[in-house]
């Protein structure tokens, strides 16, 4: 797996010589934000065993952060230095994330999904309608990526790699974090509570530790959306982008890390293409088949295909 | 072996994907159509799309000489969704105009997204928020129509001077569209000497409006009510059923046809309600019957009348197109000779005035005033009180005047 994934960030490397604008902005550096916000969830799902709604709240609240601290035309806010709204933006989501873990502790299946999504939704609601802080239904526009030493990181190749490297950091992060100690102790977690107590490790700051590191990822790429998108609003923050993730991480898998950046590129290509395949009034019905056919054909998602593709392989070239 | 046939897999994939956009040689104008087909405003936003189709099929999809190609993109209501469609037009489809958005946000996201594309001009679709050619305007955005609050001209004089109402609250969605409609009313109102004590502003999509309904003081005369498709319905049912009784003063979405198509005693409230609105769809006036009827032949499947969005698409398709013609379908040096005819192009629209911009390239616009009322066989429908022709963003007020009173919100503009 390591010379496969050492070989696709090479790939993904040279890419730029070959794609245009458009495919490194709209659609691989879409696809590299949105999975790694998806990632922030598979981390969750893979090694707690839970299912967060919350993450696009996370995400949003490093965005929010962002456009706070940053020039805008909303006219809200003070201008700090991008490297303290950057900092700033990863320290409110990972203390955001935190406070989820600390509400949604004791709770885990459909329990964890109702709290989360409680949680997000009055989210939603509350960005919506105040404005000394979050300028309502409105939100922040004209917000811009920073230059670093002259280097526009806002130019479609420089912030593809800022996403790429983003993107691969995060994977090395719940790569690392989930084989630490204190990792493993997540896992202990998710498989027997009971017995992790029982060794004498308090399961309440294993749980609140595992949602504040799924802050942070999903910080990192809520910076990096409302760059991307140069604005962020309440609608950022809804229940259409929270589902979404949700989407992207079923289809891609979520055995490992690099399904959600599969199952965001997936996403992201039908998203993008279907009302050019089909009739417009009809393409929301072909994007919803192809996920079902997905989910139905690969309940483990595209990383399982692939991987039972790959076992097949090996079977015929040893035969 | 395995790596191998890894690597010509993956390269062959890239190769597949990336050997993509064939240059066009041949001579055609590339139009992307930003509207809502998915989500509560697909109906409404696939009209607007009839809309600046009925605009090209009127001239055989050609313009000036060249053939017109066609490309339509689809948003969700929400700012970012139509900036990735621009993007999507502009970078992949390398469209010259963009006609669209449909709702207010999203055409300020637009404005904002057009001033880092020069070589590319938009069109607004129907977006009316106020602030997206009034403030901070960008050149290569324009809007053949009005906004929220020109399209309210005539109903606050017409309200404190003929029906004599001297107070009213104010209930309205609590975003900038309502926003922009409240800033219409009350600057007519205030002038003329209204007061408005009190304004409630609710959640979109608002269930439960008891706590409104009983909050409505004693000593008002009428309700603005600027609340649009379900939400108009649930307060009216309610404001009805707990017995309130005063008169209405609807906004450009709150009375219209469906409302009054639907089941409910409510209804005999509004019987007099007056209305602003850019688009009466029974109008009686000429040139209204010919593109009501161009689009019946062009679209039998459409509604039964042009919506306000098609009227306004179809605006927006038919400036491009006058615009092109005059310039020979020359959109060289970013397009710079088809801006400056636009900015001064004049045609008569399907209402009857003549459609012109202002400095901000912002429509000066017909708008009517409409009242309920109750026809022979019981059914209710809008009637046509008063046209008033050119009404421009500023509602007659001196514009730096107008300015300096701040962009609208919750508390702006105000007259306790």
């Amino acid at each position: 797996m390591n010379r496969f994934i050492i070989l696709l960030l090479i790939i993904c490397s040279v890419l730029p010589v070959f794609a245009a604008d458009f495919w490194l902005t709209q659609i691989l550096s879409r696809s590299i934000i949105l999975g790694v916000m998806a990632l922030s969830l598979t981390f969750l799902t893979a090694y707690l065993g839970v299912v967060s709604f919350a993450q696009v709240t996370l995400a949003g609240i490093a965005g929010y952060t962002i456009a706070y601290f940053s020039a805008n035309t909303a006219g809200i806010g003070a201008e700090l230095p991008w490297v303290f709204a950057v900092l700033l933006a990863l320290f409110f989501s990972t203390i955001a994330g935190a406070l989820v873990g600390l509400i949604a502790r004791q709770s885990v299946g459909i329990y964890s999904i109702m709290i989360t999504l409680a949680i997000s939704m009055a989210f939603f609601y509350f960005t919506r309608q105040n404005y000394s802080v979050f300028n309502g239904w409105t939100g922040f526009s004209g917000i811009s990526a920073p230059s670093v030493m002259g280097l526009d990181l806002g130019a479609p190749v420089v912030f593809y790699y800022v996403c790429l490297f983003t993107g691969a950091l995060a994977t090395l992060f719940v790569v690392k974090f989930s084989s630490s100690p204190l990792g493993l102790s997540i896992q202990g977690v998710r498989d027997a509570a009971r017995r992790v107590r029982a060794i004498g490790i308090p399961t309440s700051p294993v749980i609140v530790s595992a949602y504040a590191f799924s802050g942070l990822i999903a910080g990192m790429a809520g910076i990096l959306n409302v760059w991307h998108q140069e604005r962020v609003s309440s609608f950022s923050v809804g229940l259409g982008p929270t589902i979404d993730v949700l989407i992207i991480s079923v289809i891609g898998g979520m055995r490992h890390p690099l399904g959600a950046f599969i199952g965001a590129i997936t996403y992201v290509m039908i998203d993008t293409f279907a009302i050019d395949l089909i009739s417009r009034d009809r393409f929301n019905t072909v994007i919803g088949l192809v996920l079902l056919l997905i989910v139905i054909a690969a309940p483990e998602g595209i990383l399982g295909i692939l991987k039972s593709v790959k076992e097949r392989i090996k079977k015929i070239v040893l035969n | 072996m395995i790596s191998n046939f890894k690597k010509i897999l993956a390269a062959s994939v890239i190769a597949a994907t990336f050997i993509a956009n064939p240059v066009f040689a041949a001579e055609k104008v590339k139009i992307g159509v930003i509207s809502i087909l998915e989500g509560a405003f697909a109906a409404l936003g696939k009209d607007g799309i009839r809309g600046a189709e009925l605009a090209f099929i009127e001239t055989g999809n050609k313009a000036a000489g060249k053939d017109v190609e066609i490309i339509v993109m689809s948003s969700d209501a929400s700012p970012d969704s139509a900036v990735n469609a621009a993007r999507k037009l502009i970078e992949k489809d390398k469209v010259d105009i963009i006609i669209g958005p449909l709702s207010g946000s999203e055409g300020i996201a637009l404005r904002d997204l057009s001033k880092g594309y020069q070589g590319v001009t938009f069109i607004n679709g129907s977006s009316a928020a106020q602030d997206t050619t009034f403030r901070d305007g960008s050149d290569n955005f324009f809007r053949f129509g009005g906004d929220g609050a020109q399209w309210m001209a005539g109903v606050g004089t017409y309200s404190y001077e003929k029906l004599g109402y001297k107070k009213v609250a104010v209930v309205a969605e609590d975003y900038s569209f309502p926003y922009t409609q409240v800033l219409g009313f009350m600057s007519e109102y205030c002038k003329a000497g209204g007061r408005v004590p009190n304004k409630f502003w609710t959640p979109i999509g608002t269930k439960d409006y008891s706590s409104i309904v009983y909050a409505i003081p004693d000593d008002v005369d009428a309700i603005f009510v600027a609340l649009g498709g379900a939400d108009a319905v649930n307060f009216l049912t309610q404001y009805n059923q707990a017995g309130g009784n005063k008169p209405i003063i609807g906004g450009t979405i709150t009375i219209d046809q469906s409302i009054l198509d639907s089941k409910g005693p409510f209804k005999k409230l509004l019987v007099g309600t007056p209305a602003g609105t850019p688009t009466v769809s029974d109008f009686e006036g000429k040139e209204w019957k010919e593109f009501s009827a161009s689009y019946a032949k062009s679209f039998p499947d459409g509604l039964s009348a042009p919506s306000i969005f098609a009227h306004h698409y179809y605006m927006a398709g038919k400036a491009a197109l006058l615009g092109l013609e005059k310039v020979n379908g020359d959109l060289s040096n970013n397009q710079k000779a088809f801006r400056a005819v636009l900015e001064k192009l004049e045609f008569v629209t399907p209402t009857g005035g003549t459609m012109r911009l202002d400095e901000n390239r912002n429509g000066i616009i017909d708008s009517f005033v409409t009242e309920v009322f109750e026809r022979e066989d019981g059914t209710f429908g809008n009637r046509v009180l008063k046209v008033i022709r050119n009404v421009n963003q500023t509602m007659g007020h001196d514009a730096a005047k107008f300015k300096a009173l701040g962009p609208v919100s919750r508390d702006n503009p105000s007259c306790p």
